[in-house]
């Protein structure tokens, strides 16, 4: 009997392509999981940003995870329903984040406004004393900062 | 509720992004500095992913599929504002097209996650927190330079007097005007260029740039109707070049 906690260990495995410490679930990506009586398995997706490429590519990975564990009825959709923003991720995914390199988003509550894209604390030293370079760093998701204390370039996985 | 109003408006709003994703895409590898190749680069991915998401409800109405509508039309079939048709020019010019542009495109979109059309409702929503970024990317240059030197100012303001009377065309009504504002669609634009007004006079106001006297400007309308200045078609053409080759071409 195939259940939903089962589905999503298993959509576990499947990793953003270029973080890939970080698995398709933690990401927030993963809006929902359904199971019909016949066994019949949807799988909802949500695109972190509408124009990354990676999206189709994490769309066949999921399917082709799903055959790998012989789960042959599937659907997977990909829709705007229930939005990504950046506080889907979780707090494991935040954490691997920050052991990748890259400083997790800061959770906030409702308004995102400047100061929160402005100030990010530093991923290799902790310190708050940073400055945005620019909004736009190698892919959509990132922005690229730089740290006053420890002097070093780093980005950001961007809140949305 | 009237479709042909709801696809215009849909139109207008895809057509724009990627006229504008493909000038934006032409900064790739020729950008004043990395960072700004970079900003162009990424707003121009953005904006043709947005396109893509309203050509996608096009199609649920009944429209031929996003490749086939974003590739196989000729210019008088484009609702695009003529603002963003224009070539990119110096990167003065770009910024405060970008500029001008961006600030009136968070507007539409904060105002649409709001309509009572449901699927429009929700791409807006998504899109908003994305345009963000390319407001505050534009928001903080215009500060800087428009600050610095004599000949970044003077650069800018040159670029800002040229490109108003295309930017005031961005806001010529549809002939579903009415229809959509009474239906709670779309609040109008009317209402989008009075918030766009006050968004843009902020940011000028700290700067050493003068907004002139929009009543005396005269707007470039007719891109929500098919007309089009000489630098549209070209664009289409090289946009399609390699659709056209094999449009059957599995990719």
């Amino acid at each position: 009997m195939l259940t939903k906690e089962h589905i999503l260990t298993l959509l576990e495995e499947v990793k953003d392509p270029e973080i890939p410490v970080l698995s398709l679930v933690d990401l927030g990506v993963i809006t929902g999981v359904e199971i019909s009586e016949e066994g019949h398995v949807t799988v909802n997706m949500t695109p972190t940003f509408a124009g990354c490429p990676a999206m189709d590519y994490m769309k066949k990975d999921v399917e082709r995870t799903l055959v790998k564990h012989g789960i042959p009825n599937y659907t997977v959709n990909m829709t705007f329903d229930n939005p990504w923003d950046s506080n889907k991720l979780s707090e494991k995914g935040r954490q691997h984040l920050k052991e990748f390199g890259l400083a997790p988003p800061p959770k906030y509550d409702l308004i995102l406004d400047l100061d929160i894209l402005e100030h990010v604390a530093c991923p290799y030293c902790d310190s708050e004393d940073t400055t945005l370079r620019t909004p736009f760093g190698p892919t959509l998701c990132r922005s690229m900062h730089y740290c006053n204390t420890c002097k070093q370039m780093f980005e950001q996985f961007k809140p949305l | 509720m009237n479709e042909q109003a709801i696809k215009d408006l849909l139109y207008k709003l895809a057509d724009d992004q990627l006229i504008l994703g493909h000038r934006n895409s032409e900064w790739t590898g020729f950008g004043p500095i990395l960072e700004e190749d970079i900003a162009f680069s990424s707003m121009a991915q953005d904006k043709i992913g947005h396109s893509l998401a309203f050509y996608t409800l096009l199609q649920e109405l009944g429209e031929s599929d996003p490749d086939t509508v974003a590739f196989t039309r000729n210019a008088n079939q484009f609702h695009n504002s003529q603002l963003v048709e224009q070539p990119n020019g110096e990167y003065d010019f770009s910024l405060i097209r970008h500029f001008l542009y961006d600030n009136a495109e968070i507007i539409r979109f904060e105002m649409l996650s709001q309509s009572s059309y449901e699927p429009i409702a929700k791409v807006a929503t998504k899109l908003k927190g994305e345009v963000k970024y390319h407001v505050l990317h534009a928001n903080t240059w215009i500060k800087n330079l428009g600050t610095s030197t004599e000949e970044a100012i003077l650069r800018l303001q040159s670029s800002l007097n040229e490109a108003l009377p295309y930017a005031l065309g961005m806001f010529e009504t549809s002939k579903y005007e009415q229809e959509l504002i009474e239906a709670g669609i779309y609040a109008g634009e009317e209402a989008v260029k009075t918030e766009w007004l006050k968004r843009i006079q902020a940011v000028i106001e700290k700067t050493d740039l003068k907004l002139p006297d929009l009543e005396s400007i005269k707007p470039k309308y007719g891109g929500r109707y098919g007309e089009h200045t000489e630098h549209l078609q070209p664009l289409l053409d090289e946009m399609a070049e390699v659709f056209k080759i094999d449009p059957t071409a599995e990719w």
